[in-house]
């Protein structure tokens, strides 16, 4: 087995350099307001864009076999499924309590 | 006879103590960490959403958060320093890997060191923002600027993050000591730098997704 994954330093500094664009991009659609649907659309593609490179690059999951990508992508993967379900509901009970409101 | 069992034994023994993953069993360990760790932070912010969309209405993070200079207002001002000294520490955390694998003791100390200073400048900033909002009547159950499920979140979700972040610069802090002294040099191995870094770009990981869903929707 080798001794680790190695990953050429000047890899390194492009995803820092792009952290840090997309930080300050994230940062920038707050700031300006963007409208409504597609505020939170954009956030979260900048958001996932960053959570891939920190792992494929910064925690070396894009040089390991797949099987440990596998292993540690899908348990992820029921977070989506939680969000799916939970977060409609929460809508269901705030429409539920406009019907109750005065 | 005895010569094939033999043979098919050891051909076992080789089998069986190959690791599925190509990794060594503490990178996969750490792994596990991960990713229950991810599904914890995950559940959190999960019922945090929960919560926002079933109230209706919430604080303003970009007012509550923000910093007053020269008598102007600029919004999430220090969430976006505190942000930019985690990416920075990621970074300098990346070169202490890269140091450590060729074996540069004095750099990957130093990168380590570096790490650690951002680290606990981020935490400090942090003890600004608790005490600022805590002196401004934020608790758990009440806060002036909105529900109050506002502050139990704002406690719940950067309080677990912080303490995240104290417990890598400890451990990183170890990793450190044990490079200056030659340990891993004697163990012929200097992998326990790398999985220290999987802690460390997980903390930041994780501080994506709170800085995107509590401090930016």
């Amino acid at each position: 087995m080798a001794e680790g994954t190695h990953v050429p330093i000047r890899k390194y500094l492009v995803v820092w350099l792009w952290l840090f664009i997309l930080s300050a991009l994230a940062y920038f659609i707050d700031v300006v307001h963007v409208p409504q649907p597609w505020k939170p659309i954009l956030l979260v593609v900048v958001a996932l864009m960053k959570a891939g490179m920190i792992m494929a690059v910064f925690m070396h999951l894009g040089y390991e076999r797949l099987s440990l990508i596998y292993a540690v992508v899908a348990p992820l993967l029921f977070l989506v499924v939680m969000t799916i379900a939970f977060l409609p509901e929460g809508g269901a009970i705030l429409g539920s309590h406009a019907l109750v409101a005065p | 006879m005895a010569t094939a069992v033999a043979n098919l034994a050891q051909e076992f023994q080789e089998y069986t103590l190959r690791s599925p993953f190509r990794a060594s069993w503490q990178k996969v360990m750490m792994w596990v960490f991960i990713v229950v760790d991810a599904l914890t932070f995950g559940s959190l912010l999960v019922s945090y959403g929960f919560t926002r969309v079933s109230i209706g209405t919430w604080a303003n993070p970009a007012h509550v958060f923000a910093l007053h200079i020269g008598g102007k207002e600029i919004p999430l001002l220090l969430i976006a320093i505190m942000t930019f000294i985690l990416v920075s520490s990621s970074g300098t955390m990346a070169l202490a890997v890269a140091n450590a694998y060729e074996r540069n003791k004095k750099r990957t100390v130093l990168f380590l060191t570096l790490t650690m200073l951002l680290g606990l400048t981020f935490v400090g900033c942090q003890v600004y923002e608790w005490s600022h909002l805590i002196a401004h009547g934020t608790r758990p159950w009440w806060n002036p600027y909105g529900p109050p499920q506002f502050g139990a979140y704002f406690f719940t979700l950067t309080g677990f993050h912080g303490l995240h972040v104290l417990s890598g610069v400890i451990y990183l802090a170890i990793v450190a000591r044990m490079v200056a002294r030659g340990t891993l040099d004697r163990r012929g191995s200097y992998q326990l730098v790398e999985i220290a870094g999987l802690y460390w770009h997980f903390v930041d990981l994780i501080w994506v997704f709170i800085f995107t869903m509590f401090y930016l929707f």
